[in-house]
């Protein structure tokens, strides 16, 4: 049981970061990023079973600083909309990458 | 006193120097909000808020003081209380008060929101603070991003400026990436030793009671995460867009303080929880560092832009930290806490003289705009020269000291082919940084009298002078740091059990 959740929260990991890689659209990416930081938390539920129900206490600390990673990332993206009237990083380029 | 660890009471005094610290950030943005917004002041005008933000920095300094005296009796799970964390408190109080200190005229000059920008710089100097003084992978995390949503902030915080705006994004989307990393090895590391504590990691490493296919996979994302939050190559694509996007003072900041943080934190991970697996590590570490040292000097070479050099430079300086780490003996790690201190004043004090370069609209940050600069502000453009001879490490400064300790460190661990890399790139990387400095003394101003009105109150002047000073006096004299140093880091040696010794392949 725990080798089967564990194996699906790499893959959702993956697929995570496979979208931060590959999207262009600001929003997507961070949506990737929320989607790897649950994966992991899947793996902290699926261990505690088998060591201790701290795993799913830990789960609790993710979300919330998840939630407080997503008030922030969303505020850059609008201010960064105010200048470019887009979110496709591929014209985000002032700077060169 | 002494603290007793059993009684959970006792907690809230060794968090002492962060509680004070994160109180007094609430006080500054307070008054801000009461003061700043209700009546702002005219552009330029030093803003009083910024010596209510040192007097904060002052207070939390005075309780690590106070810290260094006491005893602690019974096993503190999640906090550190030895030398390595009260040294480091000083770092990063060092480096936040030098920030705040020599941001007094920009915050006015770019009409950023004062009050918003010291009190998350403090929140930010407080997630580094606990960074430093966690023994627990979860509380680290936590501090970690504590640290990195306030610097977020701080590098978008220029709302008028595009290019603010775009580094804000670029250094939240990689960042949170790399938190990703991070939590997913902290996940795998605590799945495979059944614990978040970094000694019972280690007991359980040593006692083979550790599930090692977790174990090695939770390592080696954390490995990839700190490689990020280091800006070590292949990880660094972020740093120099996002030192030259952020406005001046986050730059310094960031390229210091949040700099020096990671790298305590990537430091105590390893040698607190995975001395025993040395011979794994070792490897990667000493791939990143030589990467770190070689590629970003080169590519500073080519840099016109003198803040994008310098943020080259700051990620070549993560490599010759990386050494440090690769050696892992008492002398290097004692010459990494050294190597810090120099470079997190030497750093902001450099970024400092930029700031004052770059003028109103920020327009001149390439080096011809230096011509001239050293005969009509002779004393701004003898400390930036100081500054930057000791980046380069020129002998008779404090960056000359730092380097040869990290050498030392090296050759005890006989990283023969790290040592020398690390002697040539610095004498490659005295033509990035010469160039500057002949630029400002032997060339002509670009355009007449660019630089005979530049924008520099007294306590600027008086912090790049302490600075200045500072450097010189570690350069001549390094052995009083340094011991400090060998102490702070002998009490997290006894912490690891001795290992650190007599490692080294």
């Amino acid at each position: 049981m725990l080798a089967e959740a564990l194996i699906l929260s790499a893959i959702l990991f993956v697929i995570g970061m496979l979208g931060v890689l590959v999207r262009r659209n600001v929003i997507i990416m961070f949506l990737c990023i929320e989607l790897m930081l649950n994966a992991v938390n899947l793996s902290f539920v699926a261990l505690s079973r088998f060591i201790g129900i701290e795993g799913q206490i830990y789960v609790f600390f993710v979300m919330t600083v998840a939630a407080a990673e997503a008030a922030v990332g969303l505020a850059i993206i609008i201010s960064i909309f105010r200048h470019y009237e887009t979110v496709d990083v591929n014209n985000f380029n002032l700077l060169k990458w | 006193m002494e603290l007793d660890f059993t009684s959970s009471a006792d907690y809230l005094w060794a968090f002492l120097p962060e509680i004070v610290l994160s109180v007094s950030a609430m006080v500054v943005l307070l008054v801000g909000v009461f003061t700043e917004d209700r009546d702002p002041p005219a552009a330029g005008d030093p803003s009083p808020l910024g010596w209510v933000a040192l007097v904060g920095i002052l207070l939390a300094g005075l309780a690590n003081g106070w810290l260094h005296g006491v005893e602690t009796t019974g096993a503190s799970s999640m906090v550190a209380m030895d030398g390595f964390r009260l040294f480091s408190n000083w770092l990063f109080l060092a480096g936040a008060g030098l920030t705040i200190l020599l941001s007094f005229p920009y915050l006015s000059r770019q009409r950023l929101q004062i009050g918003e920008f010291y009190s998350l710089l403090m929140l930010a100097t407080v997630g580094m603070m606990v960074m430093g003084g966690t023994r627990n992978l979860l509380l680290l995390f936590l501090a970690i991003e504590t640290m990195s949503i306030a610097a977020y902030v701080l590098t978008a915080m220029n709302r008028r400026d595009r290019k603010s705006a775009e580094a804000g994004l670029k250094y939240f989307l990689l960042g949170a990436f790399s938190s990703a990393f991070l939590l997913y090895g902290i996940a795998l590391v605590w799945g495979g030793t059944g614990s978040a504590n970094l000694p019972e990691i280690a007991a359980a490493i040593q006692a083979g009671a550790a599930f090692s296919p977790l174990l090695i996979a939770g390592m080696a994302l954390l490995a990839i995460g700190f490689a990020f939050k280091v800006a070590a190559v292949p990880f660094h694509m972020w740093t120099p867009d996002v030192y030259e996007g952020a406005p001046t003072p986050t730059t310094a900041f960031m390229a210091a303080a949040v700099k020096a943080a990671s790298f305590v934190a990537f430091v105590r991970v390893f040698m607190e929880a995975f001395p025993a697996l040395y011979e794994s590590w070792y490897p990667v570490i000493w791939w990143l560092a030589a990467l770190t040292m070689v590629i970003p000097n080169l590519i500073a070479l080519s840099q016109s832009n003198v803040k994008r050099m310098l943020a080259y430079s700051s990620v070549a300086h993560g490599g010759y930290l990386l050494v440090a780490l690769a050696a892992a003996n008492e002398t290097a790690m004692a010459g990494l806490l050294f190597y810090l201190l120099v470079y997190t004043v030497m750093n902001i004090g450099a970024l400092a003289v930029v700031m004052i370069v770059s003028g109103h609209s920020e327009e001149r940050m390439q080096v011809e705009d230096y011509g001239g600069f050293g005969w009509s502000q002779p004393l701004l453009a003898t400390i930036f020269t100081i500054f930057l001879l000791s980046l380069a490490g020129f002998p008779g400064t404090g960056g000359f000291m730092a380097k040869i300790y990290l050498l030392q460190g090296a050759v005890e661990s006989s990283l023969w082919t790290l040592a020398i890399t690390l002697a040539v790139v610095t004498v490659i990387s005295y033509y990035y940084y010469l160039r500057v400095a002949w630029y400002m003394w032997m060339r002509p101003a670009p355009v007449e009298g660019a630089h005979t009105r530049v924008w520099a109150p007294l306590p600027m002047r008086m912090g790049l002078v302490g600075s200045a000073a500072v450097i010189i006096y570690l350069g001549i004299f390094p052995s009083g740091l340094m011991e400090g140093a060998r102490v702070a880091v002998g009490g997290f040696g006894r912490a690891v059990g001795g290992v650190l010794l007599g490692l080294g392949p």
